[in-house]
């Protein structure tokens, strides 16, 4: 260990003494030779592997994403920039955010904005399922994100009783019991369930769209989130109220405001007639 | 042979001959069934509580049959698919099982919930009338004091029969009930702790609560009842100022046989009512709540319509949290104030105000005959207050719905709440008033001038001036006006009410006024034919 030690000393003591033996200008062209050298490596290898400047305004497209993109270009630049990159204060950057989140804002009407509020509601979609499906092929294709799986059915499989609890549980809070929706603070809301698709509630799930959380494949699982797809529209939706009329679903406030106008009108009337009967 | 002939129409009062030799009932029996009873539509208003509570008894007792009062885990099995194989208590599931598998369950089920809407919306119907006519003055004080009582009583017993099938909905509701009182400084957690048997929600407090609901809290309400009924036996029903009535008699009619029957006629109009509401409109729909679990709260999570407004206060406390430094600090919570100190004042003042008002307009007599609203504006000017106080407090009870559906921030709700709560009850209060006494010189113009007849006649010298009908012969006043005096009834300011037209359908809402038959019951003939007046009519055919 220690001869081999001093062997080694030695061998660096004389590489040390021969660099010391030149001049100190020769030295120092040396070292810029050196950074050029390396900088020219960097920028070399940069242009050879990163996409170029003009790459960037035309990227490679599939067909469809290529019609999606002459679509965007004419509806939805305005508010989210070139390349779906945002515009500060009018929209935010799409690069990203996934087919997913494409599928369930234009399918549902919510975009293209009809103005800046609180939140977009659902209006009818100006946008055919084609052309929902060139955008979004289009954003995925230029960001990548979270995509729903084929099929229009997504609840098949789905066990109903599972996915109420899961709905109570987790969208509840907000959508109400019912699934008709609920206020959340300064003019924001949970929209109700009542008309939305299967695919438009996976899509819901996976993107978290305006103040709606992520529910991403880790914290509800794909069969999970076709039990809850399968409790709201078979339960909810179809559920034939075998109480009668439902009120709205709105819960007691409805029920205490039925029992004023319908029992004690009806009871006012019944009174005023058997008083009159004299 | 002699056939024995057997008189069918002298059998009941041979039945009653028997009756009275063996009982000898037949002295006070006549003194019951002759009693009077004032007749106004208004006087029905309670009987609308009293004949819902006979319903929710029977609908109650038909229900205890099927409920288990047990917290102990079960998993359903019933036949409603979406939650077979979900655990929860038994409670939750033996109310499913009312709903689903017993025979005529859910509508037994939503006619009990449908009727404790009722009861509770007529207890404050009622109160209303009785607080705007003054009929809680003295002697009736107690009587007052026993109705507000039955309030809130009735409040308890629909809190918790709410609180038993032990749904999503109602577990929010117990969740909040416990908040509430941990929130009393000092006891409160004694209080909690001694009620749930521990922590919340503990394994005990289905079981309580049942027992409470369907023994403890009826029984009361029913001692309560028994004795407000009494006490209007006693001191006779009051009834409102006109003609051959006085703060001394009662006129109206008997007991029996027409007060019985009209209001047996009206308990099953009641009953039909709650029976096609229970048929036709659900309410509660547990099934959709699901099994009560800690961590499930569903948006418009509200409870029923009477406890609404302490809901309502507390969303509108801003969060003022006192912290008092002794030991290791003492935490006054903000939900003290709306949900133990606002009950406690409104109950107080509520009780007391018949000794408030008694002593603010020095008036310690006793009082038989009703005041109109109109004249006693500062009374009906405090009630209206009251009423907005507690409107405001119910809508923001429920403004998360009404934001949500009328697309209303809810900051924006809550503030307009807040700002409300102040602002609407003393702009009721002076609305009140100035429309009362509006209304008082109404009144007191038709009678000094007559009605308005509609007629515009021209004067020779070119003026137009409206013909007027007076309401007596004029007494030697020269321009037709005669001398009456307010007697605190209805003044007629409509051609209609003198008889020019007839109602379109003949006493069908109204009484026919018959001022002469009134004093007697209407059975009997007229004592004195009515005078003939000329009429002013319309020209048409009454008919």
């Amino acid at each position: 260990m220690t001869s081999d030690n001093d062997r080694r000393r030695g061998l660096l003591a004389r590489l040390r003494e021969r660099p010391a033996a030149r001049s100190r200008g020769r030295r120092r062209l040396g070292a810029a030779v050196r950074l050029i050298a390396a900088l020219m490596l960097a920028g070399g290898a940069y242009t050879v592997f990163a996409p170029g400047a003009q790459a960037q305004d035309n990227p490679q497209l599939t067909g469809a994403a290529a019609e999606g993109k002459a679509l965007f270009d004419v509806s939805c630049v305005t508010c989210h920039g070139r390349n779906a990159q945002g515009v500060e204060g009018r929209g935010p950057s799409l690069i990203g955010v996934g087919a997913a989140s494409v599928e369930f804002q234009v399918s549902s009407g919510r975009m293209p904005l009809a103005r800046q509020e609180a939140q977009a509601h659902r209006k009818p979609p100006v946008f055919t399922d084609e052309q929902t499906r060139q955008l979004a092929q289009y954003i995925q294709e230029l960001g990548g994100g979270p995509v729903v799986p084929q099929g229009d059915d997504l609840h098949e499989d789905g066990n109903i009783a599972a996915g109420g609890e899961l709905f109570r549980i987790n969208c509840s809070q907000c959508h109400a019991f019912g699934g008709g929706g609920g206020a959340l603070s300064s003019g924001k809301f949970a929209p109700s369930l009542h008309p939305a698709t299967d695919r438009q509630i996976y899509a819901a799930m996976l993107s978290g769209p305006q103040n709606m959380p992520v529910f991403g494949d880790n914290q509800l699982r794909p069969e999970q989130k076709a039990d809850i797809i399968a409790y709201i529209q078979e339960t909810l939706k179809h559920d034939q109220d075998p109480g009668g009329f439902n009120l709205g679903r709105y819960g007691p406030s409805t029920e205490g405001l039925a029992i004023f106008l319908i029992g004690i009108v009806a009871l006012v009337f019944a009174s005023l007639w058997i008083a009159g009967k004299s | 042979m002699k056939r024995r002939k057997f008189d069918l129409a002298a059998t009941p009062g041979k039945a009653a001959v028997g009756v009275d030799d063996r009982f000898q009932v037949a002295t006070p029996l006549r003194k019951l069934l002759n009693k009077v009873f004032p007749d106004h539509w208004s006087f029905l208003l309670g009987e609308i509580a009293l004949f819902s509570f006979v319903v929710l008894l029977l609908t109650g007792v038909f229900l205890t049959f099927f409920f288990e009062p047990a917290m102990t885990e079960v998993v359903y099995n019933g036949s409603y698919a979406p939650l077979q194989g979900t655990p929860m208590s038994a409670a939750y599931a033996s109310s499913l099982d009312i709903s689903f598998d017993v025979r005529g369950g859910l509508v037994m089920r939503q006619m009990h919930h449908w009727a404790a809407l009722l009861f509770m919306a007529a207890i404050v119907v009622h109160m209303l009338r009785v607080f705007f006519t003054g009929a809680f003055r003295k002697p009736r004080e107690t009587n007052w004091i026993i109705g507000s009582l039955l309030f809130w009583v009735g409040f308890l017993a629909g809190f918790s029969g709410y609180s038993l099938p032990d749904d999503g909905l109602s577990g929010t509701g117990l969740r909040i009930a416990s908040a509430i009182m941990l929130s009393i400084p000092v006891i409160g957690s004694w209080v909690t702790s001694s009620i749930f048997g521990g922590e919340f929600p503990g394994t005990i407090i289905i079981s309580r609560f049942f027992i409470a609901h369907v023994l403890l809290i009826p029984g009361l309400l029913l001692a309560l009842i028994s004795v407000h009924l009494g006490l209007v036996f006693k001191q006779k029903h009051t009834q409102w100022p006109g003609p051959g009535r006085t703060n001394n008699n009662v006129v109206g009619e008997r007991m029996f046989p027409r007060y019985a029957l009209k209001q047996g006629g009206f308990f099953m109009v009641v009953f039909g009512v709650i029976a096609l509401m229970g048929g036709l409109f659900q309410i509660n729909p547990i099934w959709l709540f699901g099994p009560y679990e800690a961590w499930v709260v569903s948006a418009a999570s509200q409870p029923d319509w009477y406890v609404m407004f302490l809901d309502g206060s507390t969303r509108l406390m801003p969060a003022w949290e006192i912290n008092i430094p002794i030991g290791d600090g003492y935490v006054i919570p903000p939900l003290f104030w709306p949900t133990v100190v606002l009950p406690g004042i409104l109950v107080g003042l509520s009780t007391m105000y018949p000794f408030i008002e008694a002593r603010q307009r020095k008036d310690y007599k006793s009082h038989n005959l009703l005041e109109r609203p109109r004249d006693a504006p500062a009374r009906t000017a405090v009630g209206a207050m009251a009423v907005a106080f507690y409107i405001v407090l119910t809508l923001s009870g429920s403004n998360d719905v009404i934001a949500d559906k009328f697309q209303i921030s809810l900051n924006a709700m809550t503030w307009a709440g807040r700002i409300g709560l102040l602002v609407v009850p003393p702009l009721a209060y002076y609305v009140t008033y100035r429309l009362c006494l509006g209304l008082q010189q109404h009144d007191r113009e038709v009678l000094a001038h007559g009605v308005e007849t509609g007629i515009i006649r021209r004067l020779p010298d070119g003026r137009f001036v409206e013909v007027h009908q007076p309401l007596s012969a004029s007494n030697g006043h020269a321009d037709g006006h005669g001398q009456l005096d307010y007697v605190g009834w209805v003044v007629p300011k409509k051609m209609n009410r003198l008889g020019a037209l007839g109602p379109a359908i003949r006493g069908f809402f109204y009484p026919i006024e018959k001022p002469v038959e009134a004093p007697v019951s209407p059975g009997h003939p007229p004592v004195e034919a009515r005078p003939e007046r000329e009429e002013i009519g319309s020209g048409e055919s009454r008919r």
